[in-house]
């Protein structure tokens, strides 16, 4: 109900934001239904241009590039929102725990969290994934662990801000143990940054899955995703035919749907609800 | 728009040939049916409704009413100027011939620091602590070309000398930072005289002060706007302070008039009921006494030392006892330590030396090491309820958590003790449905006492639980609090820097200075002479209802120090 009131009160750019989500997400969900051929069905020549049979013409090796754009986006989508969803569980606990206990248990998580930051994120995955092997549940954990670092920071400041207010004193004068505090006293009032920071983490874990598959370490082929699509159809772009341009422009508009979203989250958040 | 060419003339300020003239109109500022709008809930909502006032040369009038009340917003628009999300809907403010409502910005620009000049509360806050005193002080008369900054060098040091700061050639080359907060108050007056104004609003110049510093700075700002006969205006909440400067007062209330009158009269005889409810609180607070017959104790300080760094000494040798169902009042100035007090009584801050007794047994120094039974008999209440209360738990959690905590109550038990301690603070049952965030300071602070209550404690330390709210309201809580203890007997250490409070509430009162008990005794003892010279100077700083208390005093205080 609260969701709907504030939508009502939102700008229209935000609408616009989340409409484009949510075509994005019917588009993951009813690939199968909507898709005119399988995903990974070689259905025509190479690189043929839109027609009527092939809306958006097919790929490097004849799969129809429409169908190849739905199934990418459950792909891209789905895999981006669990690494997102797991990155934000590992940062924001380690977050919170390091700005409740403080002292050695600060210490020591901020300083691996600073170790894992200076290195590269991109060279860093590279490396791991090239030493333990490829498939999509390591992908997942590597990413959401090298992503959780930038998670942790946020959240411990935001913690920190909250530890010090006399309502969390007075909860540790009743007595209360780290995980109520951390629950009931700090995570409500740590929401809005949080939540305007897990759009933005989804748009760069998309597109740092984008950067892996065009480096050929991220989803591997025959399954579709996008930034692996536009890796393998940009040689195309030299025979001036635009066919990479589709999935490219699918994870422009995915961003740009997101950041209207979060833009919208930072301006609530800022205070300038009620 | 303008079409008088009065403030060319102003702006360059030259000894100007309407010089005599405007002394000869003695009428200065004319603000007329005055009504100011602010942004809330996307809507504008009026919160000065329709204001008359006039200010004559030299003339100090006190505007006086509780937060909210438009006071600031008056203020400020006086210079013409209001808060962003705040306009002006109508009406006008002449000053000295000059329309200030719709002037341009480079009219009302070379009025204002020149002409009429603002002085805010917190003195800290306002200035800048990269540059020393004397460079804030040059900037407006330097940039609005009045005088070289050499010529506003000589001229601080008279105006330093003429606010009675210590060592007035050379203060003005200390940074902020060296500065006591009297002080700073009194240097941010010279910067609001260093253009010599004609007008200077001062926006409660000395409520975030001691009352011990705020005594200089009254006498400062008296003996200054007296000297050179500068208008003002004085914004305050404490009629007692504003008795001593303001010639008129005007009461007001809800951005409306209540009550306008020469400072005298309105204190010998007020009109309205809302100006006796003002002036009545003092006097009733004075009278108020209460005999509670446990003399048990049941919390004590025994040889407390303490420290943050363990360098520093916050606390030393520190004795204290609070006895069953009375109230023990720790008085001193921000600074004397109280508050730490408290921070080591509750287990937050382990004291290095010395030992916390509860019911004649010792408590482990440290919080995390107490048990859950000793946690409940001893709940704290905090100054501010803002901070004090979670923004984002509703008055059932925030009240219930402690009965499920400590009880294990839950369901409708729970709510049932709920209600009935919305009916303890005298607040509707339907509060529990509520946020903080719905709720007035006043009503912040009860949700806290019955958060406390909830605990079904022994002891309950109030830290400044009265400082952060309106004088009536506070009045409210301090009876909330004296009935409670009626009638369930739990004990109050009472932290606070008000004797007004300490008069009302204490059994027992324990001066603390620099972190060191001075004097402490039972409340009759301490309050009648002779006193400890520190807390002679703490009694004899509270200001009276008394338009000459000031004057008489300073005069007293004058003739001890040539005996002296």
């Amino acid at each position: 109900m609260a969701f709907f009131r504030l939508l009502r009160k939102s700008p229209p750019i935000a609408r616009i934001g989340l409409a484009m989500i949510l075509l994005n997400i019917a588009a993951a969900i009813l690939a199968p239904v909507i898709a005119p051929y399988t995903e990974t069905e070689v259905v025509g020549d190479v690189w043929m241009p839109m027609s009527s049979e092939h809306l958006l013409g097919t790929d490097h090796i004849g799969r129809d590039m429409f169908t190849r754009l739905l199934y990418g986006a459950r792909n891209t989508i789905a895999i981006a929102f669990v690494i997102t969803m797991f990155s934000f569980a590992i940062g924001i606990s380690c977050g919170f725990f390091a700005a409740t206990l403080g002292g050695w248990v600060d210490m020591i998580l901020s300083r691996l969290v600073d170790v894992l930051m200076a290195i590269p994120v991109l060279i860093f995955a590279l490396v791991v994934l090239a030493v333990v092997g490829n498939s999509i549940p390591k992908l997942i954990v590597v990413i959401a662990l090298l992503d959780s670092t930038r998670v942790y920071r946020l959240s411990r400041a935001v913690a920190m801000d909250i530890e010090v207010m006399e309502y969390v004193e007075a909860a540790r004068l009743r007595g209360e143990g780290i995980w109520w505090i951390m629950r009931h006293e700090i995570l409500p009032n740590a929401m809005p940054p949080l939540v305007a920071e897990f759009g933005l983490r989804f748009c760069f874990v998309f597109l740092f899955i984008a950067a892996l598959s065009f480096l050929g370490l991220g989803i591997q082929p025959p399954m579709a995703d996008w930034g692996g699509m536009v890796r393998e159809n940009s040689g195309a772009i030299t025979f001036g035919i635009f066919t990479p341009l589709w999935p490219a422009g699918a994870i422009a508009f995915l961003t740009v749907g997101v950041n209207f979203i979060v833009d919208w989250f930072l301006h609530v958040a800022s205070g300038l609800k009620d | 728009m303008i079409s008088n060419p009065m403030p060319l003339v102003f702006a360059a300020r030259k000894p100007c040939p309407m010089r005599e003239k405007c002394i000869l109109m003695t009428e200065l500022l004319r603000i007329k049916n005055l009504h100011i709008e602010g942004f809330t809930d996307d809507k504008w909502v009026e919160i000065v409704r329709g204001i008359d006032l006039t200010l004559d040369r030299g003339e100090v009038l006190g505007l006086i009413g509780e937060s909210g009340a438009g006071k600031s917003t008056i203020g400020m628009a006086a210079m013409g100027y209001t808060r962003q999300g705040c306009r002006i809907s109508s009406g006008s403010i002449v000053f000295d011939g000059i329309e200030l409502v719709d002037a341009t910005v480079p009219v009302k620009k070379s009025v204002r620091g020149t002409r009429i000049a603002y002085v805010a509360q917190s003195a800290a806050a306002s200035f800048n602590p990269a540059h020393r005193l004397i460079k804030q002080y040059a900037e407006a008369p330097v940039r609005h070309g009045l005088m070289s900054f050499s010529e506003a060098e000589k001229t601080a040091i008279e105006i330093y000398r003429n606010l009675l700061l210590p060592d007035p050639e050379n203060i003005g080359y200390r940074y902020p930072h060296q500065v006591s907060g009297g002080q700073l108050q009194r240097a941010m007056v010279a910067m609001a005289m260093a253009c010599r104004p004609d007008i200077i609003v001062f926006d409660e110049p000395t409520t975030a002060l001691d009352v011990t510093t705020q005594i200089e700075v009254l006498a400062a700002i008296k003996h200054i706007t007296r000297k050179y006969g500068t208008a003002a205006i004085y914004i305050t909440h404490d009629l007692a302070v504003v008795a001593q400067l303001a010639d008129r007062i005007m009461v007001l209330r809800y951005g409306e008039l209540v009550e306008e009158n020469s400072a005298r009269e309105i204190l010998a005889n007020p009109k309205e009921t809302y100006t006796r409810q003002l002036l009545s609180v003092r006097t009733l607070r004075e009278d108020k006494d209460l005999s509670a017959s446990e003399k048990d104790v049941i919390l004590e300080a025994k040889n407390i030392s303490a420290s943050y760094n363990g360098k520093e000494m916050v606390l030393e040798n520190i004795n204290l006892k609070v006895r069953r169902g009375r109230t023990v009042a720790l008085v001193g100035e921000s600074g004397s330590g109280k508050s730490t007090l408290a921070r080591v009584i509750t287990g937050l801050l382990p004291p290095l030396a010395g030992k916390i007794l509860y019911r004649n047994e010792e408590l482990p120094p440290a919080l995390k090491s107490r048990t859950r039974e000793s946690l409940r008999t001893m709940q704290m209440i905090y100054q501010m309820p803002d901070t004090a209360l979670n923004p984002r738990q509703k008055i059932r959690k925030i009240i219930g958590r402690p009965l499920s905590f400590y009880f294990g109550m839950n369901g409708k038990a729970c709510e049932e003790k709920i209600l009935q301690l919305l009916d303890m603070i005298e607040l509707p049952d339907h509060y529990i449905e509520r946020l903080p965030t719905e709720l007035s300071g006043g009503e912040k602070q009860r949700i806290c006492i019955a958060r406390a209550l909830a605990a079904n404690p022994e002891v309950i330390i109030c830290d400044e639980v009265t400082s952060a709210l309106d004088q009536l309201v506070a009045e409210g809580i301090l009876e909330l609090l004296q009935n409670l203890q009626n009638r369930l007997h739990v004990s109050y250490l009472f932290i606070t820097h008000d004797l007004a409070t300490v008069k009302a509430i204490a059994d027992e009162i324990v001066v603390m200075l620099q972190g060191r008990i001075v004097e402490q005794g039972v409340k009759k003892e301490i309050l009648t002479p002779p006193h400890h010279e520190y807390t002679e100077l703490l009694l004899s700083s509270v200001p009276e209802m008394d338009p000459d208390w000031l004057d008489n005093l300073l005069k007293e205080r004058r003739k001890n120090n040539e005996n002296a």
